[in-house]
């Protein structure tokens, strides 16, 4: 028959095709493949732990510049784990972990199963672990005492005769080589349960169009139902935050730059959200009082759960994961700052935007957060002995922004109560241009019933034209007395400057009042001594007013008045802080009457359908790791042949591949007892 | 011969592993039993049923450390006595002040201070067996390792009463924040490694491992100077966990191990530059033994080393809502995982040893010193507990 040459070329395609597809699996099952895919995929991991992963992707424009942004966008590395080439390699490792295991398996198959009884002679005297008697027993008796002597030491053996030599083989350690396959099946076994549990079905359907991440945010109701996830479809983690009080049969998964509404089976209703505090008032537990109602249940579930006490319903696990604000409602009264002295009663919740018409101005409240407890570590605790500190709690805060009509946006932090600072108690009124700075405080004073109001009635008074008049003149007039000049003229032009820097006071604080001197005095030739001398006229002017207010408070007459230590420690507050109104920016001064409280509780919640698998492989792979590493597996052989003088020829063998050293006290212990039966009788040798 | 078969066998059969037990294993084993017993009578209340169960784990492992490791019975029981003699004279925290003992030797600030003396004194003393090739002062460097690892032993497990003196009880054991968890690092470092002294026979290897240690020893004195680290701070709710209690000790197995591997590393480097018939060879460990003791740190780190990657696992299920969320420590412990694992199979199944395994080593340490530490001062993630 003549070949044609299509048909050699089809025979050597096909050879070598075979001859590829068995190079595919001697490479996919190499070593070498395995020591690179662990390196490759430990270097990869780095990636996502030095960039923050899963970030808006605005932060990432900012840090990186539109250009770099663009590159790594498409590297996928702001989500390096679920990227595709990550997923590519970790699937090459499983790959090549599953063609090792199922390569390795036969042979290993071979080596629990097989006695090796058809050793010979030659390979039993090339191990390193070998002994030779020529003992005075008949074949039985020498065939007894190495079965004893190999059972003892906890081997099993199988016989067989072969040819005139009786072969004994014997094995321990077995398990080390099912060490070996739970390990490297285990981590095919948690690849796969972590697959199941990993975004990739989602990617998939976000792939076919199925879903779409909602980048905007809406409304629950108004968000698009191709942004919805129906339940139990597979595994999520996503998480809500429900006001007490409230309830939610949806989670929001965040995703890239958006979320997906993923919706749940039945309704969570949080009742009460807690948080525990250790006795020096650091939280040490956080709660919240759930009730789940499940259409399949007769009765709804209640259980409160906590950090570290999550509670599992129909594979949906429901964590405390993070709190809030709820929504406390807020009584506040604003005080405008204009000197009319006028009250603006405020009433609105957290996260609430509330309109303010302040007679020719226009403000926004945006109410945006609300502290029950503020706990600092108290500064005046100076004896610090080992493990004592000690603790204050300032009360409740509560944050909020103002805009003005152009949207310019100032940032408050204003205490309910009077907040103790050094030995002195102050309204706090903190004020930010940024979200990024810190507080600053206005320290208001309070007086003698803890409230703001003298203080706020001081501040009114400044605006007072006539009031600050009369004081100036009275402040000139013992000013220039006590310098022993009288002359009425020069009084009133000292009394017209101090009307004008108790303005600039007003306006801009001590600040605005400073360069309104420096300008003043520049070029004069005594510019110090009459900058001092002002100074003293504005603060006299403002201690006449504080002394005819306070005698007018305490029903005496200003010359009957006794002015005390606190009485001069308030006026100086109380100037510092006119000052300070001045720089706060704000056309009111806010103080919170009265609230009633309502916290919201950040929940987690997640399915892993896949949870089970991933631990069935971990239990897999700690059993196999330790069978691995502390079970050898060992063989014995002893070959017992008849010799024609009616001695026993006895030569034993033995090897142990993983720790050899271990193995020469074993089998050095074997031959002894081997010893104590043949060993009167026999001569030994070792080689 | 009149023997018969049977005879033989049941002649020849090696005791077995109860069989082959002391009365001195006995015995202790014994103590082990009350001991836990007590323990359990005693705290009864105070404990929930995990609690309960690690207890009696803890017994029962101290049990088996006892009959595996005979030296580690006078470890312990110098250590158990001596806790609850400071225990027992702590009314109250002031006490840490006013009692003689627990000024100088009890309190825990006293015996990590003296665990901090004791571990750069053995280097010293195992420096100078290594210079001097003197014996004498080898040993002294074996005794005063000993004797370090059980100061620090002591000032954990007296802190871990503190923590229940503490404004209110918020009691906690004492492996949960950085300070803490150096002390416990030095003292397992030094365990493990007077494990492989005991089974070698040999204390050449005792400086190296012991510069790992005085560096960690460093680090902690800074910690506690510069940044008063000591002090006693309430649990944040998320450690709050029993997984806590097994997760922490026994990653630091993992650790203490690859740190040993590493200095032996080390030691291997410089004494494959040692010609075999130079003064040096006899004073270092020989290739030999570095071989077989690395392999079996890492081997037994690795274990160990996965396991608290399990435990974690666990316990993130429970605490953060899922077993991996590939936070920047769970990658890194994944990377030194993946790290190891490269590394056995290059030993083990490529058989190859030496020079490049022991650069690896000492490679491997410093991925394990960054998931350890470097992770908590550079990155941030879950484990910075910055949520709650
Ligand atoms: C993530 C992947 C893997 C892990 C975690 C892993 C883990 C391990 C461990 C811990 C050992 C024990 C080493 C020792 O005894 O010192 C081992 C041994 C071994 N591994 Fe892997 N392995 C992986 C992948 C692979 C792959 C892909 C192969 C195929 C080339 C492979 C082949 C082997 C072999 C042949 C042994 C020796 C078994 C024996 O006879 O004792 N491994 N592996």
């Amino acid at each position: 028959m003549v070949q044609t040459a299509a048909s050699i070329t089809a025979k050597a395609r096909g050879r070598r095709k075979k001859r590829l597809s068995a190079i595919w699996l001697q490479f996919l099952g190499s070593m070498n493949l395995a020591i690179s895919l662990l390196v490759v995929v430990a270097i990869a991991s780095v990636i996502g732990t030095v960039l923050p992963q899963n970030q808006p992707y605005i932060d990432y424009l900012v840090q990186f510049g539109p250009f770099w942004f663009e590159v790594f966008r498409l590297l996928n590395l702001y989500d390096v784990y679920s990227a595709a080439w990550f997923l590519f390699i970790l699937g090459f490792l499983i790959l090549s972990t599953g063609v090792c295991v199922s390569r390795h398996m036969p042979a290993m198959w071979r080596e629990v199963t097989r006695y090796r009884t058809h050793v010979r002679e030659q390979s039993l005297l090339a191990l390193s672990q070998h002994q030779r008697w020529q003992a005075e027993a008949d074949t039985d008796t020498a065939a007894a005492v190495a079965t004893g002597a190999l059972q003892g030491h906890g081997y099993r053996i199988r016989t067989e005769q072969r040819g005139d030599s009786l072969i004994i083989g014997g094995m321990q350690g077995r398990s080390m080589r099912l060490g070996y396959i739970l390990t490297h099946v285990a981590v095919v076994v948690i690849a796969i349960g972590g697959l199941v549990d990993g975004n990739l079905p989602l990617k998939l359907m976000e792939m076919r169009g199925d879903v779409r991440i909602e980048r905007e945010n809406l409304p629950l109701s108004r968000v698009p139902s191709e942004s919805w996830i129906a339940p139990e479809t597979g595994a999520f983690q996503g998480s809500v935050n429900i006001p007490e009080g409230s309830n939610s049969g949806v989670v929001f998964l965040q995703l890239r730059d958006g979320y997906l509404v993923q919706e749940l089976p039945f309704e969570i209703v949080v009742e009460q959200f807690r948080i525990e505090h250790y006795p020096n008032g650091m939280p040490s537990s956080y709660e919240s009082d759930l009730v789940i109602h499940d259409p399949d249940l007769a009765e709804p579930i209640r259980q409160t759960i906590s950090v570290n006490h999550p509670l599992t319903h129909r594979g949906h696990t429901i964590y405390q994961a993070s709190f809030g604000d709820g929504g406390t409602r807020m009584e506040i009264t604003g005080r405008l700052l204009d000197g009319t002295g006028a009250e603006v009663p405020i009433s609105g919740r957290i996260f609430e935007d509330l309109n303010l018409e302040l007679g020719a101005m226009e403000r926004t409240l945006e109410l945006d957060d609300f502290q029950l407890l503020n706990i600092q570590r108290d500064t005046r605790a100076v004896t610090r002995t080992g493990a004592r500190s000690e603790f204050v709690n300032s009360g409740p805060s509560f944050n909020y922004t103002l805009r003005d009509e152009a949207g310019q946006a100032r940032y408050y932090h204003t205490y309910m109560a009077p907040v103790r600072v050094e030995d002195q108690w102050y309204y706090l009124h903190g004020m930010r241009m940024d979200e990024g700075e810190p507080f600053r405080y206005l320290h208001i004073p309070i007086d003698d019933r803890s409230s703001m109001n003298f203080f706020m009635e001081f501040h009114q008074a400044l605006h007072d034209r006539n009031r600050v008049d009369a004081a100036s003149q009275r402040a000139a007039d013992t000013l220039l007395t006590q310098m022993g000049v009288a002359n009425p003229q020069l009084v009133s032009q000292v009394a017209r400057t101090a009307d004008e820097m108790i303005r600039y006071l007003l306006n801009g604080g001590f600040g605005a009042v400073e360069a309104h001197l420096e300008s003043r005095v520049q070029g004069a030739a005594n510019a110090p001594m009459l900058r001092e001398f002002s100074q003293a006229v504005l603060q006299r002017t403002l201690f006449e007013i504080y002394l005819e207010m306070l005698a007018d408070r305490r029903g005496v007459t200003p010359a009957a008045l006794q002015v005390e230590d606190p009485d001069r420690r308030f006026f100086e507050d109380a100037m510092n802080a006119v000052s300070g109104v001045a720089e706060y920016g704000a056309p009111l001064i806010l103080q919170l009457d009265h609230f009633e409280y309502r916290q919201a509780t950040g929940l987690m919640i997640t399915r892993s359908p896949g949870k089970g698998i991933v631990y069935t492989g971990s239990a897999l792979l700690i059993i196999g790791i330790f069978l691995l590493f502390y079970v050898s597996h060992r063989r014995v052989w002893a070959m017992i042949t008849p010799k024609p003088d009616g001695t026993t020829d006895v030569l034993m063998g033995g090897v142990n591949q993983r720790r050899p050293e271990q193995f020469e006290e074993e089998f050095a212990s074997l031959t002894r007892s081997m010893d104590q039966h043949l060993g009167s009788v026999s001569q030994k040798s070792k080689d | 011969m009149a023997v018969s078969r049977d005879q033989i066998i049941r002649d020849m059969r090696q005791p077995s592993y109860w069989q082959r037990l002391s009365w001195k294993d006995w015995l202790w084993a014994a103590v082990m039993v009350v001991a836990t017993a007590v323990t359990l009578i005693v705290l009864w209340d105070a404990m929930n049923y995990y609690e309960v169960v690690i207890t009696a784990i803890t017994g029962a492992t101290m049990m088996w450390m006892g009959w595996y490791w005979a030296a580690s019975k006078i470890y312990m029981s110098a250590v158990c006595l001596i806790s609850l003699f400071a225990i027992s004279r702590y009314p109250e925290l002031a006490a840490a002040e006013a009692d003689f003992f627990l000024r100088y030797i009890g309190s825990s600030q006293s015996a990590i201070m003296w665990m901090s003396a004791l571990f750069p004194a053995a280097t010293l003393a195992y420096g100078a067996g290594l210079l001097t090739g003197n014996a004498f002062a080898s040993k002294v460097g074996t005794a005063l390792t000993w004797t370090g690892a059980g100061a620090g032993l002591i000032g954990l497990l007296v802190r871990w009463h503190e923590t229940h003196l503490y404004e209110g009880g918020i009691g906690y054991i004492p492996v949960s924040n950085l300070y803490e968890v150096f002390v416990l690092f030095a003292l397992m470092t030094a365990l493990i490694y007077l494990y492989y002294e005991g089974v070698h026979r040999t204390r050449t290897m005792g400086f190296w491992v012991l510069l790992i240690i005085s560096a960690s020893v460093g680090f902690l004195l800074w910690y506690h100077f510069d940044r008063g680290a000591y002090q006693i701070e309430p649990l944040v709710p998320a450690l709050n966990s029993y997984w806590m209690k097994i997760h922490v000790p026994t990653n630091f197995v993992g650790y203490g191990c690859f740190a040993i591997a590493a200095m032996l590393g080390v030691a291997y480097l410089i004494r494959a530059r040692v010609a075999d018939d130079s003064p040096w060879a006899a004073r270092l460990p020989t290739l030999k033994q570095i071989d077989d003791v690395s392999y079996r740190a890492i081997a037994l780190g690795f274990a160990f080393f996965t396991v608290a990657t399990v435990l974690g696992a666990l316990w993130a299920a429970e605490a953060w809502g899922a077993y991996w969320s590939w936070d920047p420590k769970e990658s890194w412990a994944l990377i030194v995982w993946l790290n190891y694992a490269a590394w056995l199979h290059l030993r083990f199944t490529k058989g190859l040893r030496g020079k490049v395994m022991a650069w690896w080593a000492i490679i491997g340490l410093f991925v394990t010193t960054f998931a350890f530490l470097g992770v908590n001062m550079f990155l941030s993630g879950l484990h910075s507990y910055g949520e709650l």
